[in-house]
């Protein structure tokens, strides 16, 4: 049985794999897939409706499942749908997320009305608005790192609102009670109603009420122009920029000019009629007949549009995460029983998840024309692809479970750390002029992430040699010195590419600002990496540290590259401002911390390590 | 004796000195990071980097106290203890020159930063559409510039570098026919009309815009976004007594006049200027931004060369990522304003610019040799053992 396991097990997974591959199927009979699939021109990228309804969902209230107060969960798609169409019932979803206490208060709401304590819905926020826009203008002027969590509170949680009145304003008036009803009047009213308003321009009699009428239907539209959040509406057919797509309030306002009403429009409000009435014929009849005039013109944006919504449901990065926790944990009992059989089925397994990432990150760099770091989430994701990279190849190499076990851990942080970054709003960003050149991305940004990749893993293995020799017997004399080279060959790697990177970053800024180095936060940390991977080097070399000492400083790597990775992001924060209370400060400080005690836990003589003990 | 010199060849050449230099670097550089919030990138720089050591100011009396190594003394540390244990330890041997090539490369590098430090220059030029210049200004330095206007054609110009102006009292010119005396100068200040009823205290100015406006001194600024504006009241005197006492500030924007000896003078504090032998023109600057957000795409400057002997007349797209080099200098496209009607570019000189790519390429390839070399030792090993 022992002999079959690790396969056994990977097929398993493999099998869990192909599970989170097959296309979803609608809750019901409305066609929520085929609706969430249809593409939207936001943040200057075309993209599915899935995408918006799920980073607008992270943004909102840090996840992406809703409940409705009957208790019923909503899938992103049919949340968003809900929003567009009936914003009346989605007001009384309870999706804003607010944890400050004072903000809370403010509002005029205790956490025990919110959903754990924490999301509100717009309904119970709604009174407390027009006092949340004084705040947020008060704290406006006060520089990002200056303000307190008050101040940062009431800007996230206006923010959030706000975002929210653009969607609903999106493909209608939010308090209409029929928009397509509203459309169908005005189409017929058009003909009149620019007859009167030309004659009225002329200064030729005209029909008052025809003419009020246009007015206010241009202030609506006018207003949803203006607020509106997505761009569903394509451009004229001769017109074929995919960056032309405009909001349905410019569309109709184009109506006072063409004399028509643009059928896009009317579209997506029959789509919000049938929506309304749950017309599951009507609705599914007009997403495919919407689809169809779109798939000629825009084959490339489609085929990504619709790799990126399956790329979402099929959650690859979530997959992975648990397959590297399970890899951690079977590698971590190999070393109790069954070293052969659990330290293969861990092998396997963390292949298995290195693939889907792998798969992830090259999906992600298609649907972007990208190389695969562009901003700091990207970074997350390739620093632990890096990491379980060399891992894999250490485990082929040793045969101990090591790198099995250093892989999942990292695998798995790194993905926790992505999803927290993700949290911010849509992670396929368009790139700011300045690092727009795939040359330096492809080289400079993928170089020294991978240094910053091998210097946490060089500190991750030094962590298991201090944790495995000190409190357990298991670390036998040929498997510390096994650790040792591994953390030293690691070392050699992350100063190899952490000073190639660093040297890179500096002729990209030579080329575009002028200055090979400028001691800019960011490259000091990136410098720093690099001098403390050549310490770690020389004091090797120099006989000034023996195997202790070199876990003791491949450890304090780990507080170095996390600093250089993300504390430079916050500098200001802990030093001129309240902003301590920011949980990315707050995790920092702890890990430093946490890091801090495994080092000082290498000051035990050797001789009392329960490992090194003389029997 | 002997002994004595070899125990000071084998510190400058240990590998125990290089551990704790590189120890001092990494906390040098992270206290100045931290640093930078108070103080900005400019001044950190000078305190930490260009500097030998790091000063502390007591608290009070405000003496200046050396607290830790700065930036050259570590550097230059470092440099010796690595050409001498280069010089020391050289073997001329295949395993080694991975390590060599490394070092070299390293050195290099330390080099061509102290020539940059040194040699670099770097200006802006601000254009607006259509406009033409062939000199470019000072980001942080000032001037005060006396120029004879008299002839239409021609300016003689006498600029005098801010520094000089700080110290205050008289200066003389063989070219000027007066004395410029300096009597009050502030690092930075702001100008506002005077209130007409006279309640502020008397302007020092007599002459000028001066007597109408009210200086307002300001702290010295560190942001990097932010520059100080110097301010002067500043006294001409020629044989026969005082011509006027003058306010001078680069928030002025006309230059004020005045005549002596029957020749027209400016008077001006300015950017300190720095004239090129070419001038150039801004066609037109463009600013893209993705649609339905405020997120920049591309900024890019179309702009005509011309050099005086007429050799170069030619148009250059300069844009993010793609600047011109020309003349020694290279202009980036660094900013803009004026609702996108107006470039600046930033226009630097260094001559040592070439050496980073270099020092790049050598010490790359020098750590691939040597990782290699140890690589392909620990597979040879592992191959050569029986399997376990």
């Amino acid at each position: 049985m022992k002999k079959y396991f690790p396969a056994a097990l990977l097929a398993l997974f493999a099998l869990y794999v192909a599970g989170t591959l097959v296309p979803p199927k609608n809750p019901g009979a409305l066609d929520v897939q085929g609706f969430g699939r249809l593409p939207v021109l936001v943040n200057g990228r075309i993209k599915p409706l899935d995408t918006v309804a799920r980073t607008s969902l992270l943004t909102l209230q840090g996840r992406q499942r809703v409940t409705t107060p009957d208790q019923r969960s909503l899938r992103p798609a049919e949340w968003l749908a809900d929003v567009l169409f009936q914003p009346a019932k989605s007001d009384t979803y309870r999706i804003f997320l607010i944890e400050n206490h004072e903000v809370l208060d403010l509002l005029n709401l205790k956490p025990e009305d919110g959903d754990g304590g924490k999301r509100f819905s717009y309904l119970q926020m709604r009174p407390g608005l027009p006092e949340l826009d004084r705040q947020a203008k008060l704290a406006e002027p006060t520089e990002d790192q200056l303000r307190t969590p008050f101040q940062k509170q009431v800007l996230h949680v206006r923010d959030r609102a706000v975002l929210y009145l653009q969607l609903k304003h999106s493909v209608q008036v939010a308090d209409s009670p029929d928009f397509l009803r509203e459309l169908i009047q005005f189409q017929k009213a058009l003909p009149a109603g620019l007859q009167a308003l030309a004659a009225k321009k002329k200064g030729e009699p005209a029909s008052d009420d025809a003419v009020k009428a246009m007015a206010e239907m241009r202030d609506r539209f006018g207003f949803m122009d203006e607020i509106g959040y997505l761009r569903v509406i394509p451009p004229g057919r001769a017109d074929t920029d995919p960056t032309h797509w405009r909001t349905v309030g410019a569309a109709l306002l184009d109506s006072f000019d063409t004399g028509g009403v643009n059928p896009d429009a009317v579209a997506y409000a029959a789509l919000g009629y049938a929506w309304r009435k749950q017309d599951a014929a009507q609705f599914n009849q007009i997403v495919a007949l919407f689809r169809e005039q779109l798939a000629k013109r825009y084959v490339p944006q489609l085929q990504k549009s619709d790799v990126e919504s399956r790329f979402n449901s099929a959650e690859p990065f979530y997959t992975s995460m648990v397959i590297y926790v399970t890899t951690f944990l079977l590698a971590i009992f190999s070393w109790l029983k069954w070293p052969e059989a659990l330290g293969r089925a861990a092998y396997y397994l963390l292949g298995l998840a290195f693939v889907i990432t792998s798969a992830g990150i090259a999906t992600r760099m298609w649907l972007e024309g990208r190389p695969p770091v562009t901003n700091l989430y990207s970074s997350a994701l390739f620093v632990g692809w890096g990491a379980v990279l060399l891992c894999l190849v250490l485990e082929k190499v040793y045969r101990n479970a090591v790198g099995s076990v250093a892989g999942g851990l990292i695998g798995f942080a790194t993905l926790l750390i992505a999803h927290h970054l993700s949290l911010g709003g849509d992670t396929l960003e368009m790139m700011r002029a300045v690092l727009d050149s795939n040359f330096w991305l492809a080289t400079h940004v993928v170089v020294i992430t991978v240094g910053y990749a091998a210097t946490f893993l060089s500190g991750f293995l030094a962590i298991i040699y201090i944790v495995r020799g000190l409190f357990t017997k298991s670390l036998d004399r040929a498997t510390a010195d096994a650790l040792a080279r591994m953390v030293y060959g690691i070392v050699c790697f992350a100063t190899l590419f952490s000073l190639v990177g660093t040297v890179l970053g500096g002729i990209w800024a030579d080329q575009s600002w002028g200055r090979f180095w400028g001691w800019d936060p960011k490259e000091n940390g990136a410098l720093i990496i690099v001098l403390w991977n050549a310490i770690i080097l020389h004091a090797r070399w120099g006989g000034l540290v023996r195997q202790r000492g070199l876990m003791a400083l491949a450890v304090f790597g780990n507080i170095v590259t996390a600093w250089s990775w993300f504390g430079v992001n916050m500098l200001g924060v802990g030093l001129h401002s309240y902003g301590f209370m920011d949980a990315a400060f707050y995790w920092l400080s702890a890990f430093v911390v946490s890091q801090v005690v495994i080092i000082a836990l290498t000051a035990v003589p050797t001789e009392k390590w329960r490992s090194f003990r003389a029997s | 004796m002997k002994d004595l010199l070899r125990a000071f060849r084998d510190f400058f050449v240990s590998l125990q000195l290089t551990v704790a230099l590189l120890i001092l670097s990494l906390v040098l550089v992270f206290v100045a990071t931290l640093d930078q919030v108070n103080l900005g990138i400019w001044a950190v720089q000078e305190k930490y980097f260009r500097s030998f050591f790091v000063m502390w100011r007591l608290p009070g009396p405000g003496i200046p106290l050396p607290v830790f190594p700065g930036g050259y003394l570590i550097g230059g540390f470092l440099l010796i203890n690595l050409l001498g244990a280069h010089i020391y330890r050289f073997q001329l041997a295949w395993r080694k020159t991975g390590i060599q090539l490394a070092h070299s490369g390293l050195i290099l590098l330390l080099i061509g930063e102290l020539l940059t430090g040194l040699l670099q220059r770097d200006n802006h030029m601000r254009l607006d559409q259509g406009e033409t210049k062939s000199y470019s200004e000072s980001f942080r330095h000032n001037e005060l510039a006396i120029l004879d206007t008299t002839d239409p054609k021609l300016d003689e110009v006498v600029a005098i570098p801010e520094d000089l102006v700080a110290e205050k009292g008289a200066i003389q010119h063989p070219k000027l026919p007066f004395q410029v005396h300096i009597k009050e100068y502030y690092p930075n200040a702001m100008l506002q009309m005077r209130n007409p009823s006279g309640t502020s205290a008397i302007s020092p100015a007599t002459a000028g815009i001066g007597p109408r406006l009210a200086l307002i001194p300001l702290p010295i600024t560190y942001k990097q976004d932010e520059r100080n504006m110097p301010a002067a009241y500043v006294e001409i005197a020629g044989t026969e007594g005082t011509l006027g006492t003058w306010l001078v500030s680069p928030l002025l924007g006309a230059p004020q006049t005045l005549s002596y000896g029957g020749r027209t003078w400016e008077l001006v504090l300015r950017f300190q200027r720095t004239y090129k032998p070419f001038a150039v023109t801004l066609l037109k600057f463009s600013h893209d931004k993705y649609p339905g957000t405020e997120i920049p795409r591309n900024f890019s400057s179309r702009v005509r060369v011309k050099s005086d002997g007429g050799k170069d007349d030619r148009e250059v797209l300069i844009y993010m990522n793609n600047p011109l080099r020309y003349g020694g200098l290279t202009f980036y496209q660094a900013g803009f304003e004026n609702n996108d009607r107006t470039t600046i570019l930033q226009v630097v000189r260094n001559p040592g610019w070439l050496i980073p790519y270099i020092a790049c390429v050598m010490m790359g390839l020098g750590l691939v040799i040597q990782f290699g070399i140890t690589l392909a030792g620990f597979i040879r090993k592992r191959t050569a053992a029986p399997a376990a």
